[in-house]
């Protein structure tokens, strides 16, 4: 297999921490290498956040930001039209025939020239909208971050379903976890808005489903005259 | 809580039959360490990256596991507190970093001077301004010549074991100075890896303080008179004497720590490929990164070996001097503005022109294994 090295772009609250832990946890069940870690600022909602993955069958030494990611996933439009990111320009030090996976809704925020950069490379561009999946299947916009494990594996099957619904089962339903105060604080709304556990890791694992059937390429292709930027429709 | 059995020996929980790996991040695995610890005390003062290891410690005595613990007013009451805590005769644990080292730091020298066996863990962060919460080294510059003895985990699993085994080196009679248990803020902390734990239900013996060199709880003996009679209240001439000998002793204390960082952690240095035409000498995360680096650089034909510190201080003085003897260039990568290892293996080696100190990064950024790759490169056309 082949390392993948995830980086996943967000804002804070968003629940890439809890992805990245997800993933990382279902990659370990499936027997695969795996090493995850977060970073932020000083913690606030909505400032730039990023996680990031590695997945492998041989041991991984390298840790710290992925600075050349085979999938960059993009958890808010924020990050690219208002440069909330740790990498600029964004871009940068994606592989050759690298991932893409966007939480969006119509316009993918991406301009035309880093779509040039992604053709060149090789590079396939995703699309979901991560978070009108999660409000529709689980009721609440704090499963965006399930939604978007759901494109990934729809895109990538790097781990199994029944990996992911364990590590959810673990990540919400065993030990006490801590990441930060806040992270804590969070898990407390989401437990009230689930009365039970076995329904939370369902609906998390329908989100998942859902958004896995749901994820779209779009064609990096330059658009004719006057088409759209990202898919190439007319008018 | 898990009714815990007190080991016969330290050795059966340092070096337990059977271990689980599980997934965790390096915060967890300090709370798994100090579960197996049979500390009596832990004192915290919340500080990114630090903040989760002292909260999950908080846990273990929520849980029952830990007879005392509470949250001092800052760091250097922290810092204080569980020098009181040490003097009268306990096990203790804190842990700190960063801008956190720095507020307790005045507290660092006189644990050495009172021959406290305090275990503290210290997770490396940024210190100058302009503000960084993320990883960088440069507090273990200042640390060198506190008098504690420092140890330098790569990862999570180093973390665990290191900071188990500095309650054995720190609490032995010929040493009985602190022991600081060094990681890298984020890199370790909140990365999750792999861990191989032992059983959770076992715990180190007790400390027992009648093994102490300096008596506990003793008002008119050291290190309580030390504090609360000092000689230069007296004297100066009897200051000085006191001083000439003590600052010695303090220092011989931390030389006859070398058999036991030999005995528990298997040597100073961990080292691969030790022939090799060019040596990486690395600590905390910049070996992981060289690690990465090495696979690199074999595959472009270089000749490369890696030497890892375990333990900082006491140096490894003739270790280094042996390793460096064939090596036609030391490249040592860094996470601080300063260099402070390069500048410790200069100090030591034999032409010391050998010593390329790079890369470096600091304020927070990670390494790329390509820059280390770059630095081997550039040492290649004068070594052939």
């Amino acid at each position: 297999m082949k390392r993948s090295l995830i980086r996943m772009s967000g804002l804070g609250g968003q629940g890439l921490v809890t992805a990245a832990h997800i993933l990382g946890t279902a990659a370990t069940k499936d027997g695969l290498v795996s090493t995850v870690n977060p970073f932020f600022g000083a913690e606030k909602r909505l400032a730039p956040a990023e996680s990031y993955v590695r997945i492998s069958t041989e041991p991984i030494h390298q840790r710290g930001e992925v600075l050349f990611p085979n999938i960059i996933m993009i958890f808010h439009p924020h990050v690219i039209t208002l440069g909330k990111c740790y990498t600029m320009p964004f871009f940068d030090g994606l592989q050759p025939e690298g991932i893409i996976i966007v939480n969006a809704e119509g316009e993918l925020g991406i301009g035309r020239e880093d779509l040039d950069k992604l053709a060149a490379l090789g590079a396939r561009l995703y699309s979901i909208p991560a978070t009108a999946v999660a409000v529709e299947v689980a009721e609440t916009e704090l499963a965006t971050n399930m939604a978007m494990l759901g494109a990934l594996i729809g895109v990538t099957r790097i781990v199994t379903f029944a990996s992911l619904r364990e590590a959810v089962l673990e990540r919400f339903g065993g030990a006490k976890f801590v990441a930060s105060g806040t992270t804590a604080a969070l898990d407390n709304v989401l437990a009230a808005k689930f009365t039970k556990m076995a329904q939370l890791v369902d609906k998390n694992m329908a989100v998942m489903e859902a958004a896995a059937e749901a994820v779209q390429e779009h064609s990096l292709a330059a658009p004719r005259k006057g088409g759209c930027h990202v898919c190439g429709r007319q008018g | 809580m898990i009714e815990q059995r007190v080991a016969r020996t330290a050795g059966e929980v340092l070096e337990p039959a059977r271990r689980e790996r599980r997934f965790m991040t390096g915060s967890e695995a300090v709370k798994e360490a100090i579960l197996r610890s049979n500390i009596t005390m832990a004192i915290a003062y919340p500080i990114t990256p630090q903040s989760e290891s002292m909260h999950l410690v908080g846990d273990l005595y929520a849980e029952g596991y830990i007879p005392d613990y509470f949250r001092g007013e800052s760091e250097f009451a922290v810092m204080s507190q569980v020098a009181g805590a040490a003097m009268g005769g306990v096990r203790v644990f804190t842990a700190t970093g960063g801008p956190g080292t720095l507020r307790a730091f005045e507290m660092f020298p006189c644990w050495a001077g009172m021959r406290l066996p305090i275990v503290c863990c210290f997770f490396t962060r940024g210190v100058n301004s302009p503000l960084s919460i993320q990883p960088d080294t440069i507090e273990m510059a200042f640390l060198l010549d506190t008098g504690m003895i420092m140890l330098h985990a790569e990862g999570a699993q180093d973390l665990y074991d290191f900071t188990l085994r500095a309650f054995a080196i720190a609490e032995q009679t010929d040493v009985h100075i602190p022991v600081g248990v060094f990681a890298d803020g984020f890199f370790v902390t909140h990365t999750r890896e792999m861990v191989a734990v032992g059983p959770p239900d076992l715990k180190l013996p007790p400390y027992d303080p009648h093994r102490s060199p300096v008596p506990a709880m003793d008002m008119e003996g050291v290190p309580v008179r030390h504090m609360r009679d000092p000689f230069v209240m007296k004297s100066n001439f009897i200051s000085y004497a006191a001083h000439a000998s003590w600052q010695q002793e303090v220092m011989a204390a931390a030389e006859r720590s070398r058999k036991y960082v030999h005995q528990y952690l298997g040597g100073l240095l961990e080292t691969e490929d030790e022939d090799a035409d060019i040596l990486i000498m690395a600590a905390g995360t910049a070996v992981s990164q060289s690690r990465e680096a090495i696979q690199l650089a074999r595959a472009q034909g270089i000749d490369v070996g890696l030497v890892k510190f375990k333990c900082l201080r006491p140096f490894p003085t003739e270790e280094v001097q042996h390793l460096a003897r064939r090596a036609r260039a030391i490249v040592v990568p860094e996470f601080n503005r300063v260099g402070w290892l390069a500048r410790e293996i200069k100090a030591v080696v034999d032409d010391n022109s050998r010593v390329v100190g790079a890369p470096r990064v600091f304020g927070g950024m990670t390494m790329p294994s390509e820059m280390i790759l770059a630095q081997l490169k550039a040492c290649v056309p004068a070594t052939r």
